[in-house]
C-alpha cells in the first residue's frame, strides 16, 4: 500500500533539547528547557498561557535567538538562519493561519513545494498539479477547492492548507502552534485524525490547550510551566501528577486548560 | 480553467493589436516631431514594466528609478560622444570647458560599443544587485527601502552636477551626430530609433509577463505579501526580491540609453528625484501589478504631461500629484483594475466565483 501522506526519502529522526533558554530584556522565557522527542512521536506540549511553548517552537525553528542546544537528526539547529533550519527538514505553523491569500490553494502548495527547486526551473510555468502537491491535497480534503484563493478558505481549511504546505516540503518535524484553536468539534476531529496520518512517519510536536484533544490523539506530552519543563510522560502519567494539578488552579487537568 | 484561458486570449489579443498599431500605425499616422515624442514615452513605458515588476509583484516601492535610468543612459551618452569625437580626440564638451586636456580613464572603456551596450545593462544591474543585497539582507523594507532608493537618485544627481569637466554638469551630455555608425541627422535613422525602442518595449513586456506567469511570479507575490511565511517555506526571501529589483534596474537603464539616441540629451534633470517619481506616478495610474496597466498608465502620463503643462504649467503639476492621491487612496490596483472588476464581474454572473484574479 502506497502511503497517503508523500514521500519521506529520509530516515525518521528525533529531538533533542538541552538547557534551552530564551530571554527577552532579562525575562526568561523559556528557562533552560530540556526535552527529547523521539523519532516518530505525535507530542503534545501544554501548559497555561505565557508558559513559553510559542516561544520554545520560535527558538527551534530559528525566529528566537536562544542559547542551549537544539538538534534534530543529530544536527545541531541553534544558530541556523531560519530558512536553513527549514531545508534541514523542519516546518512549523503559526497560532494564527499564515497562508498566501492572494495565492489559489494549489499555488500555496506549489510554492511550498518549490525550496528545493532548482533556482532555473523557477521561469517556468507549472504545467498541471506535481505528484506531492495532488497527494497533499487529498490528504487535507481540498482537492475540491484547489483553484480557490486561499484567502477566501475557512479558519479550519487554512489550518490544513499550512499543514499540507509542511506536507510538501517533505518535513520530518512538524511544529504545530495551537492547530484546533477555534476550530469546530468536527473540524478538530478531522484535524486529530489528519495529525494522525501525518505521524505515521514524521515527528509531530502539537501546541495545544484542549484537553479534550489531547487526550485522544497524543502519544506522549510535555507540560510547560513559567518556562521550565514541569511534567513529562503519558497522557495519563500527566494527568495524575499532582504539580500538573497544581498549575492548573486546582482544577483536575481535563477540564480546562 | 475557464477563466484563464479567457484571460490568456484577451491579453494576446491585446498584444497582437498593440504591434501594429506600434510597428505601422502610428510611424504612417505621425509626423516625425510627434514619432519622436511617442519615443519619449516609450522609453518611460520600458522603466514602468520594471517597475511593475519590482513594485507591482515585488513589493518594492522603487522610488528611485532615475538612478539606473541616468547610469544607463550616460553609458550610452558617453560612447557616443566618443564616437563622434572620433580616435584620439576630447568630446567637444570637454574641449568647451577647457578644463581637462587627457580624457578620463573611466570614460575610455566607453569608447568601445560592445563595452558601452553590455555597460547600459549590467552597470545598472551590478549596482542594483550590491544595493539590494545590502538593503534585503538587513530586511529594510517600505518606507525605509523607498527613501533609501530616493537619496540616492538625488546623490547621483548632485555627484554629476558638480562633475561639470567630465559629465557636463547641469546641462549633462547633448548634441550627439551619430548612434553607431547612423546619423542621428537623417530622418530614416530616427525612424529607425524609433523602431528598436518599440520593439525593445514589447518583447520587455512579454518577458515580464511570461516572468509574472512563471513560479518565481508567484513567489515574488507570496513574498510582497508575506516575507516571513516565505522564509519558513525554505527559501531567502532577500534572493527573490534581489532578482526583480535587478531586473528592474536593467530595464531603467536600457530606457536610458535608449531615450538618449532618441531625445538627443542625458542630464541630471532626467535621473534625479523629479523624474524618479514620476516613473513611479505613471505605473501607479495605470495599474502597478499588471504590464500593460503601467505601459498604459506610463504614456499616458508622459503625454499628459507634455501636452497639458505646455498650456497649464502651474496646473498640471497638481493635477498629477492629486491623480497620483486619489488612485493610490481608491484604488490601488490603478485603472487596471477597472478592467479586472468589470470582467470579474462578467465572470461571476457566468457563475464563476471566487477564482484568483490578483494574482493572474
Ligand atoms: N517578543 C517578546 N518580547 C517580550 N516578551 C515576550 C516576547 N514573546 C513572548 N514573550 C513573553 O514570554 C512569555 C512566554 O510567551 P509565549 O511563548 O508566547 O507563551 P505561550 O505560547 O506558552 O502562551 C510570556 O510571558 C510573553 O509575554
Ligand atoms: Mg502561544
Amino acid at each position: 500500500m502506497t502511503p497517503v501522506t508523500g514521500r519521506t526519502e529520509q530516515p525518521l529522526a528525533g529531538l533533542e533539547i538541552e538547557d534551552l533558554r530564551v530571554t527577552f530584556d532579562g525575562f526568561a522565557a523559556v528557562d533552560g528547557v530540556g526535552l527529547r522527542v523521539g523519532p516518530g512521536d505525535l507530542r503534545f506540549l501544554i501548559g497555561p498561557n505565557g508558559a513559553g511553548k510559542t516561544t520554545l517552537v520560535d527558538a527551534v525553528s530559528g525566529l528566537a535567538p536562544a542559547t542551549g542546544s537544539v538538534r534534530f537528526g543529530g544536527r545541531e539547529l541553534l544558530g541556523r538562519p531560519v530558512h536553513r533550519i527549514v531545508r534541514l527538514g523542519i516546518g512549523r505553523t503559526f497560532q494564527t493561519a499564515t497562508v498566501f491569500e492572494n495565492l489559489s490553494v494549489l499555488q500555496n502548495l506549489d510554492i511550498a513545494a518549490g525550496s528545493r527547486r532548482r533556482p532555473h526551473t523557477l521561469l517556468r510555468q507549472r504545467r498541471g498539479v506535481p505528484e506531492e502537491v495532488e497527494q497533499a491535497l487529498e490528504t487535507i480534503k481540498l482537492t475540491a477547492h484547489r483553484d480557490r484563493a486561499a484567502g477566501s478558505l475557512a479558519h479550519g481549511q487554512k489550518q490544513w492548507l499550512e499543514i499540507g504546505m509542511l506536507l510538501v516540503q517533505n518535513v520530518r518535524l512538524l511544529l504545530l502552534d495551537e492547530p484546533v484553536a477555534g476550530m469546530s468539534h468536527e473540524e478538530r476531529e478531522a484535524t486529530g485524525q489528519l495529525l494522525r496520518t501525518v505521524g505515521e512517519d514524521r515527528t509531530v510536536v502539537v501546541i495545544e490547550h484542549d484537553m479534550d484533544f489531547m487526550r485522544s490523539f497524543a502519544t506522549s506530552v510535555t507540560v510547560l510551566h513559567a518556562g521550565r519543563v514541569l511534567s513529562e510522560g503519558t497522557v495519563a502519567e500527566v494527568r495524575a501528577d499532582p504539580r500538573v494539578q497544581e498549575v492548573y488552579l486546582g482544577h483536575a487537568v481535563g477540564e480546562e486548560a | 480553467m475557464t477563466a484563464y484561458l479567457l484571460k490568456r486570449r484577451t491579453t494576446l489579443a491585446g498584444y497582437a493589436l498593440a504591434a501594429p498599431l506600434l510597428f505601422a500605425v502610428a510611424p504612417a499616422a505621425m509626423s516625425d516631431f510627434r514619432l519622436e515624442q511617442l519615443a519619449r514615452y516609450l522609453c518611460f513605458a520600458i522603466v514602468a514594466v520594471g517597475i511593475s515588476l519590482a513594485w507591482g509583484r515585488g513589493g518594492m516601492l522603487v522610488l528611485g528609478q532615475g538612478l539606473f535610468f541616468g547610469l544607463g543612459g550616460y553609458a550610452m551618452a558617453m560612447h557616443m560622444k566618443l564616437a563622434d569625437a572620433g580616435a584620439g580626440n576630447l568630446p567637444d564638451f570637454m574641449l568647451l570647458y577647457g578644463s581637462t586636456d587627457e580624457l578620463p580613464w573611466w570614460w575610455e572603456p566607453f569608447r568601445s560599443p560592445a563595452v558601452a551596450l553590455a555597460a547600459v545593462v549590467l552597470l545598472p544591474m551590478a549596482l542594483a544587485a550590491a544595493i539590494g543585497y545590502a538593503v534585503f539582507r538587513r530586511r529594510v523594507r517600505g518606507a525605509y527601502f523607498a527613501i533609501l532608493s530616493q537619496a540616492l537618485a538625488a546623490a547621483f544627481a548632485i555627484l554629476l552636477i558638480g562633475q561639470q569637466a567630465t559629465t557636463g554638469g547641469t546641462n549633462g551630455l547633448t548634441n550627439f551626430g551619430g548612434f553607431f555608425g547612423f546619423s542621428l541627422h537623417d530622418p530614416v535613422n530616427r525612424r529607425m530609433v524609433y523602431f528598436i525602442i518599440a520593439g525593445t518595449l514589447l518583447a520587455l513586456m512579454l518577458l515580464t509577463r511570461q516572468l509574472f506567469l512563471s513560479r518565481y511570479g508567484e513567489l515574488l507575490v507570496a513574498v510582497r505579501d508575506s516575507e516571513e511565511r516565505v522564509r519558513f517555506l525554505g527559501y531567502d526571501p532577500a534572493l527573490v526580491k534581489l532578482g526583480a529589483y535587478t531586473l528592474s534596474a536593467g530595464m531603467a537603464g536600457l530606457a536610458g540609453a535608449l531615450f538618449v539616441p532618441a531625445v538627443g540629451i542625458i542630464s541630471p534633470a532626467l535621473v534625479g528625484i523629479v523624474p524618479s517619481i514620476q516613473f513611479v506616478i505613471g505605473a501607479a495610474i495605470g495599474g502597478r501589478a499588471s504590464v500593460a496597466g503601467a505601459v498604459l498608465g506610463a504614456v499616458a502620463v508622459a503625454w499628459a504631461q507634455t501636452t497639458l503643462s505646455e498650456e497649464f504649467p502651474a496646473g498640471w503639476t497638481y493635477f498629477q500629484g492629486g491623480l497620483f492621491v486619489v488612485v493610490v487612496a481608491f484604488l490601488p490596483g490603478g485603472l487596471a483594475s477597472l478592467w479586472h472588476l468589470a470582467t470579474r464581474r462578467r465572470r461571476s454572473r457566468a457563475g464563476e466565483t471566487g477564482r484568483v484574479v490578483a494574482a493572474a
